[in-house]
């Protein structure tokens, strides 16, 4: 995704297309975070307008869920799972190896900004374990040397 | 004449190289000129084989796994097309013993078809449920459900026709079905299995739960971790709607039902009904007190049906083969299929549905082929995150929610993780306690409190500090979130930390602290 820069305009027709549907906060919150790559700290007031609802209350919810983030990530997002079978078949190796090369700590960005470094809690592909996400492709079976290929295909080291 | 090919589209297969091995496939074929369909199914959940490439024949669907892009040309010289002998070949799909051996009722389409051809479900016994719902009165589908035994798939196995016949009997105008898509137990897949493999399952299943209870509207409330089964849903839902299986005449019947997707935010608490309810209404989900029940006050403060996905996606099954087709299988209370899902440090890990009764022991051993690593397995988790740890010697315990709740075990939604035997289990206590300190929803103090001072006493246990006095702490703290949380986050995060000290408490003394620290 092609994070765009701070737009009004595009805010506005964002809520206006989802805040008739019932229960309509987690689609707008997913639908900027499509549109921007981040829900924008200045959207809050026009959603909260919008839905008749606090700024409070929607900053709780968007700080509430993992997934909802208000500053902009690295242009790339890789995710290690977390999960058992994954840790039962060296997913905290994979993770070990994911921060050396990366040089940052989970919820971390790379210094460049290139790459931000996830956990996430099962990404249900168990059967191909371990598992991780880079920028929403998953990939199974994976080990350090692997990690490091996917790496350098995708232009990183 | 054209020869199809399967190569699976589920993300399992892709996350090992399947879109390559299809693209690669196509080329061949386009350089030699040969007439080939490429046919993308689900997976059959046989994942030590994927990419598993299929081929019709006239002596049926020839198997070939696992099968690397790179293998191509030398299955074409090999004569895959017409079935010819490779090392990578496996015979006929289904007299692969691993696939043979199972009883699929709720999973029988998934790698079978094409999951976003609506023709293709409908040949192979798709909305043969539906139509004899239409033929019934509400109540009558609901006897079917209750006679069936059917109990809910999702981890806390509430029988399911008790559950519909609460919101069928709620008064109100409005009444909502909502699947519980928000697979967030790690070692489960079969839910997102469904989706990927055979959408139109769950569709149709929510279909005769609308009415049954009276519903016009239905939520699929999927988790964002599962953007390809979010993209096959959209797609099959718009199919069901261009066909009329959706809408305001559900096939032909004058009945309105419509449903969507509405996708989660990466909180695990949400899995949890009351709190995707919150989510859904567009809060934090935080759990709410029972009662009132959701089948009474549920979405919106109406009545609601929450049922988990593989409970929905057996309906069809149900009402189209009768309910004493599914009862009469199964052990105890326990009846009809489950499906189970094999991961961890295991050779073959699967999906594998089969009756309950059957032991972990068959799972583990006739089915999984023991440990990936060939070391011993030590331990497995049954039942996601906060399911208890059961040791080597407890192999023998049949699949059965009595038989495990009298263990101090759960079956949870059917998920099994293996561990060999260079598991650190106090480490294993550690994680779920830290995993539930960052998915508590905040609402209850034990959960909230417990899980965070749990993995304080767990770091003092790993350092072997005042180790007596810390795993007394401990059991006691267990009990406390046992008893005082408000749902199972808290309630359960026990199960995985007592299970493991209970078993394996070798792994929590102070010599092991020493051995750790080398």
């Amino acid at each position: 995704m092609t994070p765009s820069a701070w737009d009004e305009t595009t805010v506005r027709r964002v809520i206006d297309a989802h805040k008739e549907r019932p229960g309509a906060l987690l689609p707008i919150l997913h639908a900027l975070q499509t549109e921007f790559g981040h829900v924008p700290r200045g959207s809050v007031p026009l959603i909260a307008e919008a839905l008749d609802r606090s700024r409070a209350e929607i900053h709780g919810v968007i700080s509430f869920y993992p997934h909802f983030r208000e500053q902009a990530l690295g242009a790339h997002v890789l995710q290690i799972c977390r999960g058992e079978s994954c840790l039962a078949m060296g997913g905290e190796h994979l993770a070990e190896h994911a921060k050396e090369r990366l040089g940052c700590e989970f919820h971390g960005t790379r210094a460049d900004g290139a790459v931000t470094l996830e956990p996430v809690y099962c990404l249900g592909q168990c059967g191909c374990s371990p598992a991780l996400q880079f920028d929403g492709e998953v990939y199974g079976r994976m080990t350090p040397a692997r990690l490091d290929e996917l790496l350098r295909e995708k232009g990183l080291v | 004449m054209s020869v199809t090919v399967y190569v699976p589209r589920d993300s399992s297969a892709l996350a090992v190289g399947a879109e390559a091995l299809a693209e690669a496939i196509q080329r061949e074929a386009a350089q030699r000129g040969v007439d080939l369909r490429l046919a993308r199914n689900g997976s059959r959940g046989l994942f030590w084989l994927e990419p598993l490439v299929e081929v019709a024949t006239p002596a049926g669907r020839i198997a070939y796994g696992p099968v690397r892009a790179q293998d191509v040309p030398e299955l074409f010289d090999a004569g895959f097309l017409a079935g010819g002998a490779h090392p990578t070949r496996l015979g006929p799909i289904e007299q692969i013993p691993y696939l043979q051996r199972q009883q699929r009722l709720t999973c029988a389409r998934i790698g079978l078809i094409d999951p976003l051809d609506l023709d293709d479900y409908l040949a192979h016994g798709g909305y043969r449920g539906l139509h004899r719902a239409l033929e019934h009165a509400p109540e009558e589908i609901v006897a079917a459900i209750t006679a069936s035994g059917l109990r809910g798939r999702g981890g806390a196995a509430f029988p399911a026709g008790i559950k519909w016949n609460t919101v069928r009997e709620a008064p109100g105008n409005v009444k909502y079905v909502v699947a519980n898509a928000d697979e967030g137990d790690s070692g489960s897949f079969a839910d997102r299995l469904i989706m990927e493999g055979d959408p139109f399952a769950l569709i149709e299943g929510m279909t005769i739960a609308a009415l049954a209870v009276g519903a016009t509207q239905g939520y699929i409330y999927l988790r964002v971790e599962y953007p390809h089964a979010h993209a096959t849903l959209e797609r099959a839902l718009a199919t069901a709607y261009r066909a009329g299986y959706l809408g305001a005449d559900v096939a032909g019947s004058g009945k309105r039902f419509d449903l969507e997707v509405r996708l989660g935010a990466g909180a695990y608490v949400c899995g949890e009904e009351t709190a995707l309810l919150e989510s859904l209404e567009g809060k934090r989900g935080m759990v709410r007190s029972k009662p009132p029940l959701p089948a009474l006050r549920g979405l919106f403060g109406q009545p609601t049906l929450v049922n988990n996905v593989l409970t929905l996606a057996t309906v069809p099954y149900i009402l189209a083969e009768g309910a004493e087709a599914y009862q009469q299988l199964g052990a105890g209370r326990s009846r009809g299929t489950l499906p189970i899902q094999l991961a961890g440090n295991i050779a073959r890990p699967g999906l594998i549905e089969q009756p309950f009764g059957i032991s972990l022991r068959e799972i583990l051993y006739d089915y999984g082929g023991g440990s990936a690593t060939g070391r011993p397995l030590r331990a497995v988790q049954v039942g996601g995150p906060l399911g208890a740890y059961v040791p080597a010697a407890h192999f023998d315990l049949p699949l059965d929610y009595e038989v495990f709740a009298a263990q101090g075990a759960v079956l949870g939604h059917g998920s099994i993780v293996a561990f060999d035997d260079t598991v650190d289990m106090a480490r294993m206590a550690r994680h779920a306690l830290a995993f539930c300190a960052a998915e508590s929803c905040g609402k209850c103090t034990p959960c909230r409190l417990g899980s965070t001072r749990g993995v304080e006493v767990m770091d003092d246990v790993l350092a072997g500090r005042q180790v007596e006095t810390k795993l007394a702490l401990l059991r006691d703290l267990g009990e406390t979130m046992r008893l005082g949380s408000l749902c199972a986050l808290g309630g359960m995060t026990p199960y995985p930390v007592l299970s493991a000290l209970e078993h394996f408490p070798e792994d929590f003394t102070a010599a092991a602290a020493r051995s750790r620290l080398g």
